[in-house]
């Protein structure tokens, strides 16, 4: 092989390994990520049964059951609307009524949401920012102050 | 203790000392290379050896100030507490936001002062604008700090007491895990300088690919350390047994390390044979730019996890600035200089080159997979405003499919030679590696059926990487076609830097087996258990004795108490916690891991039904493989590093290249 040829083959070898790398990741973006959804979100535009969504809100006060086997049932709200949410597991140390929480799951056909992760703040300074942003949205948003 | 010396004054006025030198090392030794004056070059060693003993002052001082408790440093307030342990005072110096920073700087200015003094026998010029370009990089970072990020900030009055470190950060993995990470990607810097000294310089050679190496390898091998630790400290400290999230934050750590492994690999080609010039130089140029983006993303709160202590916008714009100007500047520099740069060192695609060059398109790939899965949320949330999150799926199918020829081929690299190779040759000595990898394969199916085909062939893989890398260091001690003793001294006789290569490679392996075989073969349960309850996980059983309050220095906790038994046959005990930090009033869940073999039973915490108490428990089978595999990679790393052509300050412009002997 020539200079140029090798120089050529190089140059195809990359291009087909980036367009490769290229194809793989616009396949995943369209089919593998998760668009977040506010209980009012879903409560106006709805969500395809079975669609994976990311749900935020807090959780609303005297919402939560614990059933056997480490069944848990309660609903998230953003003040405005709010959508039960079943989930069966550990819940995190900081799940607490009226705090943020972000949960990711399913909507059923009945309407319910069916949550197989759920995540809450890790320390008292630290919303999800999803949910704050949730929040200001419906104008229930305080800033803390710096304490 | 307001009475006492003024520790942070001192502090302060160090930092400050600190850029003003910095900035007098970013000019004056660039213009003594200009005009060949070697006066103003002899100021750089001067300045990086003085800068870094005031940033290491400065440090001290806040060190000092948080050992004291002394709440009028705002810092000190915000982050520790007079009852917490005295571990702690000291790993929470870094276990925030300005003190994070503050270590970064402090190991960036070792790095230059250690140039310095490992340096001499760089060229001057070379060495005089490696160094004036660490000194840009200081005095943006050192002016960041004095400017938006004031350790040494003071509350008037002082407050009596502190407010505690946050509890996750209270603990052992936390005081190693920083200073690990950091010394890996702010060593990139080193990297970086020598690039742009490259391109001012308008002269590159094989010589500089062997000054840039040791310092990128050292780097590597402390990222490397440092992920693991990362790793294994959200394992057991997180409490839900996951070692991997694909979290923004550990995305930041790992694309560096992918960038510079890939470095590593260009930088060889480049030291051997003077091939890849233009390529390694914008590899070093991208390495420690991913680095910057971590720092970015970690520090400037634009992600919100536990590592985004700090929310505050000037901040994040201080930090994009810093980002754009050095990314920015290096690739302008890059793009206006690299054609000067003569290319040389012509190879046939299959050849070591070949090889090592197939192995920095799929990382390069698989780097970029990475980049666009942690920052497309961001830039699609900041441009239309759409919430979306990217998590393990995504990579999964991405990083995933793009790592399996790397990682297919990482044994033949070694045996192929350079510059032309022979492909049959290679396969044909790697016999014995296909063969173990077949025989794994063929063992996981039989011991768990078909359904496990997909475990089966990853651990396949893995078996594959680790004998592959053994047969190279048998093919070049003749293993078995000489007498044993002859094959002994052969490899008594190897570089060191070949043990190197094998060890790193054969980790690789071992981390692979480590993740398919916990992800694969886990048992998971969760349950609520009463006392004199015994359930099941895995192969081991779990009595719930009981649980008793516990008093910690600054925190409570209940302690559960578990009897372990394997097959009804008691092997001991063990106590998970949940503990309550009085000061905060933020509960944590303290999992229990027992270790048996390389396996482990994770145990931890949910909180109390009416039926009992929730537990969860995992048994996880080889999880300890993961994180070995990394310490024996950073093992190949210091091999290497130790190897005697590598040692730091030992490579000479002029040194006739060294006879490695070619494998045949």
């Amino acid at each position: 092989m020539t200079r140029k040829q090798r120089r050529l083959a190089m140059i195809g070898a990359a291009g087909g390994v980036l367009s490769l790398a290229l194809g793989l990741v616009l396949f995943a973006l369209s089919d593998q990520i998760v668009f977040f959804y506010t209980p009012s979100d879903i409560a106006q535009k709805g969500v395809q049964p079975g669609t994976r969504v990311r749900l935020g809100g807090l959780v609303a006060d005297g919402s939560v059951h614990r059933g056997d086997g480490g069944k848990v049932s309660f609903e998230v709200t953003d003040t405005a609307s709010a959508i039960e949410v079943t989930y069966t597991g550990i819940l995190p140390d900081l799940f607490r009524e009226g705090q943020g929480v972000v949960a990711e799951g399913v909507v059923g056909a009945d309407g319910a949401f069916r949550a197989d992760s759920v995540l809450a703040k890790h320390d008292e300074n630290y919303m999800p920012r999803e949910v704050a942003d949730a929040l200001k949205k419906q104008g229930h948003w305080m800033e803390k102050s710096a304490q | 203790m307001t009475g006492a010396f003024p520790v942070a004054e001192l502090g302060h006025f160090a930092l400050v000392l600190a850029l003003a030198l910095s900035l007098i090392q970013s000019s004056v030794p660039l213009w003594g290379a200009r005009s060949g004056d070697a006066r103003l070059m002899g100021v750089a060693p001067a300045t990086a050896t003085a800068g870094f003993l005031y940033v290491a002052l400065a440090f001290a001082a806040l060190t000092a100030a948080h050992l004291q408790s002394d709440f009028s440093v705002q810092n000190v307030w915000e982050n520790s507490h007079s009852a917490k342990p005295l571990l702690y005072k000291i790993t929470g110096v870094w276990g925030n936001h300005e003190g994070s920073m503050l270590l970064w700087v402090l190991i960036l200015t070792l790095f230059g002062a250690l140039v310095a003094r490992f340096g001499r026998n760089l060229p001057d010029s070379l060495r005089a604008t490696v160094l004036a370009v660490q000194g840009w990089i200081g005095s943006a970072f050192l002016l960041f700090i004095l400017l938006t990020s004031n350790p040494f900030a003071r509350l008037d009055p002082a407050p009596l007491e502190g407010r505690d470190l946050n509890p996750l950060l209270q603990d052992v993995g936390l005081a190693v895990h920083p200073p690990l990470l950091y010394l890996g990607y702010v060593g990139f810097s080193i990297a970086f300088s020598f690039a742009l000294a490259a391109l001012i310089d308008g002269r590159i050679d094989a010589a500089w690919a062997r000054w840039v190496r040791p310092w990128t390898l050292a780097a590597w091998t402390f990222l490397t350390l440092g992920i693991a630790m990362g790793s294994y400290w959200a394992y057991y400290e997180l409490g839900w047994g996951g070692w991997w999230f694909w979290d923004p934050v550990e995305n930041a750590s790992f694309m560096p390390w992918l960038a510079g492994t890939a470095l590593l690999h260009s930088a060889l080609v480049m030291e051997k044979r003077g091939a890849l010039k233009i390529w390694t130089v914008l590899l070093a140029i991208l390495t420690f730019s991913l680095s910057l983006i971590g720092t970015f993303l970690v520090r400037s709160g634009v992600l919100t996890s536990v590592h985004a202590f700090a929310t505050d916008p000037t901040r994040g714009v201080f930090i994009l600035g810093i980002l754009v100007l050095f990314i920015g500047g290096g690739l302008s520099l890059f793009a206006w200089r690299a054609p000067t740069l003569k290319q040389g060192g012509l190879f046939a695609p299959i050849s070591r080159e070949g090889a090592l060059v197939f192995n920095n398109l799929f990382l390069v790939a698989a780097t970029a997979a990475v980049f666009v899965g942690t920052l497309y949320p961001l830039a699609l949330e900041g441009l239309t405003g759409k919430k979306i999150s990217v998590g393990a799926p995504f990579f999964d199918l991405t990083f995933g499919p793009l790592m399996i020829p790397v990682l297919l081929a990482v044994p033949f690299g070694p045996l192929l030679a350079w510059k032309r190779g022979d492909l049959a040759a290679a396969a044909q000595r790697l016999g014995v590696a296909m063969a173990a990898s077949v025989a794994g394969v063929l063992a996981v199916l039989l011991l768990s059926g078909s359904h496990a085909a997909l475990p089966a062939l990853g651990i396949g893989l893995g078996l594959w990487l680790i004998a592959g890398a053994f047969s190279e260091l048998a093919e070049r001690t003749r293993l078995f076609r000489l007498p044993i003793a002859a094959s002994a001294a052969r490899l008594a006789g190897l570089p060191r830097s070949a043990f190197g290569t094998a060890l790193a490679h054969a980790g690789l392996g071992v981390t692979l087996i480590g993740i398919v075989a916990t992800s694969a073969f886990q048992s998971e349960l969760i349950t609520e258990v009463q006392p004199g309850d015994r359930v099941e996980v895995g192969e081991y059983g779990l009595t719930y004795v009981g649980t008793a309050p516990m008093t910690g220095p600054n925190y409570r906790a209940e302690v559960a108490h578990f009897r372990v038994d394997r097959d009804g046959v008691g092997i001991g005990t063990v106590t998970p916690s949940k503990r309550i930090y009085t000061v905060r009033q933020m509960p944590t869940t303290e999992a229990a891991i027992e270790t048996y073999g390389l396996s482990q039973l994770y145990v931890s915490l949910g909180d109390r039904s009416e039926r009992g108490l929730v537990l969860r428990a995992y048994y996880k089978p080889f999880v300890t493989l993961i994180w070995l595999g990394a310490v024996v990679m950073a093992a190949g790393g210091a091999a290497s590093l130790s190897d005697r052509r590598l040692r730091i300050g030992a490579p000479r412009r002029a040194a006739s290249r060294t006879t490695d002997p070619v494998p045949a």
